[in-house]
């Protein structure tokens, strides 16, 4: 019979558990991955009893309480606190999502788990590295590229119309969530490009400014870059901007077969 | 002390910070030929010049008649005065190019029916000085800094930037003679050393809203760049400038920005009052941002406030219509419902005066040329350095910054700074040998707060400096509080002395890093507190009840501030620019500044 040893540091233990202060009103117990670099532990889930009466209403209020008042080696990025920067992206009970805009009294009962985003390399506790992530996004060379010279003294036109083509797009924050949250990106994050690379990508495609859609398509035509995008819709579903990377690959595809007709 | 390796890298200009100013100046570097590095403490795209929301100012005209002129004149107006003029003059003349210059990077501006850039009213922004209502901030809906930072990070791409994410700067070189030749960092992800050599060292770090309790600012606006300045021994420049947004949302504190006003928002009170008619008669709810926050919060102290205690203002908006907020102010319209729980097609929204923005810095010429007064010599240059962004003080802002000149300064003068340093840097310009003492006090620095052992968190000190400033450099200031703050805010610098970091290991610590961060906000806040007890005026942003009225007789003239390791501050002057560049523009003088 054959034997498997699981990957180091594979295996999550039981970390420390630090109880809420005497008095505390309205306790919720926050479970958060904990893994550091310089020892060869394993990682551990520490558990965090909180008093939400004096805590603020969202997951990084309460992390952010965790590291001020009860255990400052607590590690986590966070920035704008407001849902645009994209820094302080995780997953919540099991669902990629910003730590800053997820309400806890909206997360299902029971204790909080709090978990890096998945199927990246960690750094420490909560910080995932997006190296090759970042790396995809440069990949796709995401800025814009003409031929025509754009007039020397005033801004290319755009219509409406064309400019509404970019909602739903333009906003992505680059948080990763979705990407992350990709069944087949978790198989093939070596190759595929994931979703949010995607919509960035399609992003320019329909940017009526734009002119080198032709080469964009053909940088994407590839079985893995595009197609392992098997339509799982994980990502349309855990975007915490509301955007639809999954329609951004789709239309990606249609574009493909119609230039084939 | 512990022994630390430091890695070595020589390039010709290190830009420190990637945010809108940061990335502008790195793009416009590496386009230049000169070998750039851009060392930044978060990811580009998460700086927070991607939180600007409601535009970018410049006279194009797309909406109606504009002239930077008249872009000119209300800057200077909207600064009480205090605006270097020629400085003002350059960046209102730059303006129009510079929004032109981002369309051509594409950012994804909104649209007229004719297919121009789409602007909008903002406050303070007027035509023909003042008799007019000017359509001059051009936006992307309400997240133009998102689109304008996301654009600038896809030009560093294009340009193949070299950037350094997540390295954490601990202090600037300097070499003998006095000239800035370097920067020692910290790489978060490694936990190793590095020392970037450079002939030019630029500061875009942004500003130190989070010296304050209830701010806009993100979490990262920690004002490393006049941290690292002041430790230098440099001074900054009119610290007692401190920006109060009038819409941060009530208790959380994110911005709402001031477009929700341009596209036809009003403020009101407990009565239902639109207030702002007896503030301003002219521009109402369009007036500038320090006499909008001071009429709200005089509303507040009568007893006119809205909700339970009487200690917020409504925001309106309810009235625009599904369709404006769905294309014009989308984001807001989502903050609202995260952060207030308000459906603003139906409710208003609470808002509060909250920390924003610093007028002051670290003071530059329009190059973007770090300047100090030595001897008799009020802007000598100090060789290598350079600051922009909110982190410099060119100043083109003065006492009070006009919404959506922010980010117009950002791509203004981090365009200015990269034609600076290709004019005065030669390309792969050989680096004079430093000894190796010259890292001696900035390792000494670095490793005795990584191993701090007192008694007092880092995040205990921190708000102890938050609710000091909050409450007693606030929006109005009297010679009382700002002397009970000096006081507090002394002992809370002292206080740092006895500062625990409890996490000690060198990988993305980020106990040690908001340590590093508290001691920058710290330098900060006690040159801000003790900068406004000293200006015996009203001025712009900073408005003393025991001195009411403008003094330009005494007080016309820019602040500089010295902050020695022990948290005392030494004060110095120099005379506010009251001249232009050229002849295109006459010299606007001091008028009574109403709206």
């Amino acid at each position: 019979m054959s034997e498997f040893t699981l990957p180091q540091n594979s295996r999550i233990t039981e970390g420390r558990h630090f109880p809420a202060a005497a008095g505390a009103k309205n306790v919720r117990t926050f479970r958060v991955y904990r893994w550091n670099p310089d020892d060869a532990a394993n990682p551990r889930v520490d558990r965090y009893d909180v008093d939400l009466a004096t805590c603020g209403p969202m997951v990084l209020d309460a992390l952010i309480k965790i590291k001020n008042e009860i255990d400052p080696t607590v590690t986590f990025r966070r920035s704008c606190r407001e849902g645009i920067c994209g820094s302080c992206a995780m997953n919540i009970d099991g669902t990629n999502t910003l730590a800053c805009t997820r309400a806890i009294e909206d997360l299902p009962a029971g204790d909080v788990k709090l978990y890096p985003l998945p199927h990246m390399p960690v750094v420490k506790d909560l910080v995932p590295d997006l190296t090759h992530f970042y790396a995809q996004l440069s990949s796709i060379r995401p800025w814009i590229r003409t031929e025509t010279p754009p007039p020397p003294d005033r801004e290319r036109l755009q219509s409406r119309e064309d400019r509404a083509k970019l909602d739903g797009y333009y906003e992505c924050i680059l948080c990763a969530c979705c990407s992350t949250a990709c069944p087949s990106y978790w198989w093939n994050a070596d190759r595929y490009l994931g979703p949010a690379i995607l919509l960035q990508a399609y992003r320019w495609i329909v940017d009526s400014r734009d002119e080198d859609t032709g080469t964009r398509l053909d940088e994407l035509e590839d079985p893995f870059k595009l197609y392992r995008c098997h339509t799982i819709m994980n990502c349309t579903r855990t975007c915490p901007k509301g955007l639809n990377p999954a329609k951004a690959i789709a239309e990606t595809k249609k574009l493909l077969v119609e230039r084939r007709a | 002390m512990a022994s630390y390796t430091i890695q070595e890298h020589q390039v010709d200009v290190i830009v420190v910070g990637a945010g809108g100013a940061g990335l502008r100046a790195t793009v416009g570097l590496a386009a230049t030929g000169l070998e750039t590095a851009c060392i930044t403490k978060v990811f580009p795209t998460r700086s927070h010049t991607v939180a600007a929301q409601g535009g970018i100012s410049a006279a194009l005209g797309n909406m109606g008649e504009d002239d930077w002129r008249f872009h000119f004149y209300d800057t200077v107006k909207g600064s009480d005065w205090l605006g270097d003029q020629d400085a003002i003059e350059y960046m209102c003349k730059n303006a129009p190019a510079a929004i032109i210059e981002l369309e051509h990077y594409g950012v994804p501006f909104s649209r007229t029916e004719e297919g121009l850039i789409y602007q909008r009213p903002f406050g303070g922004m007027t035509t023909h000085f003042g008799k007019g209502t000017a359509q001059r901030t051009c936006a992307a809906a309400d997240r133009t800094g998102h689109a304008i930072l996301h654009t600038l990070y896809q030009q560093a791409l294009k340009h193949d930037a070299r950037f350094f994410i997540e390295y954490f700067a601990l202090d600037l070189i300097f070499d003998a003679d006095g000239a800035c030749c370097g920067v020692l960092a910290l790489d978060m992800n490694e936990g190793t050393l590095h020392l970037f050599r450079a002939h030019g060292v630029v500061l875009a770090t942004g500003g130190y809203g989070r010296a304050y309790f209830s701010a806009t600012s993100a979490h990262t606006c920690t004002g490393d760049g006049g941290g690292l300045a002041l430790r230098a021994g440099l001074a900054l420049q009119d610290m007692e400038f401190v920006q109060f947004h009038p819409t941060g949302i009530y208790g959380a504190g994110c911005l709402i920005t001031e477009g929700v006003r341009g596209e036809g928002g009003y403020l009101t009170n407990g009565a239902g009052e639109r207030f702002m008619e007896r503030y301003a008669p002219n521009a109402k709810d369009l007036a500038s941002r320090d006499v909008v926050s001071r009429a709200m919060t005089i509303e507040i102290r009568e007893g006119r406030g809205v909700g339970e205690d009487k200690d917020h203002i409504f925001l309106n908006l309810q009235h625009l219509g599904a369709d404006v907020l769905h294309e014009k102010l989308p984001g807001i319209s989502e903050s609202a419902r995260i952060f207030a729980g308000v459906d603003v097609t139906r409710q208003p929204i609470p808002v509060l005066p909250t920390v924003h923005y610093n007028m002051g810095g670290v003071p530059t010429n329009y190059h973007g040329e770090v300047v100090q007064k030595v001897g008799e010599e009020a802007e000598k240059v100090v060789p290598g350095l350079f600051a922009i962004g909110e982190a410099g003080c060119v100043s083109v802002h003065g006492a009070n910054r006009l919404g959506s000149n922010s980010l117009l300064d950002l791509v203004v003068f981090g365009r200015a700074v990269a034609q600076r340093c290709a004019e005065t840097i030669r390309p792969r310009q050989p680096h004079r040998d430093l000894p190796s003492s010259a890292t001696d006090a900035a390792l000494d620095h670095f490793d005795r707060i990584r191993h701090a052992n007192g008694s007092l968190p880092t995040a205990e000190i921190r708000l102890t400096m938050q609710r000091t400033m909050q409450a007693d450099a606030a929006v109005f200031r009297t010679e009382k509080t700002l002397q009970e703050g000096c006081l507090k805010m002394d002992q809370v610098f002292a206080s740092f002395a006895d500062v625990r970091v409890s996490d000690r290991s060198l990988v993305w610590n980020s106990d040690l890093i908001e340590t590093l961060e508290l001691q920058n906000l710290l330098y900060n806040a006690v040159a801000t507190i003790n900068s406004a007890e000293q200006r015996h005026e009203s001025r712009g942003a900073h408005a003393r009840e025991d001195y009411p009225e403008r003094d330009d007789q005494n007080w016309m003239k820019h602040t500089y501030v010295k902050v020695d390791p022990n948290g005392r501050c030494a004060f110095d002057y120099r005379p506010v620019h009251m001249h232009t560049m050229t002849s295109d523009v006459d010299v606007v003088p001091p008028q009574k500044r109403v709206y």
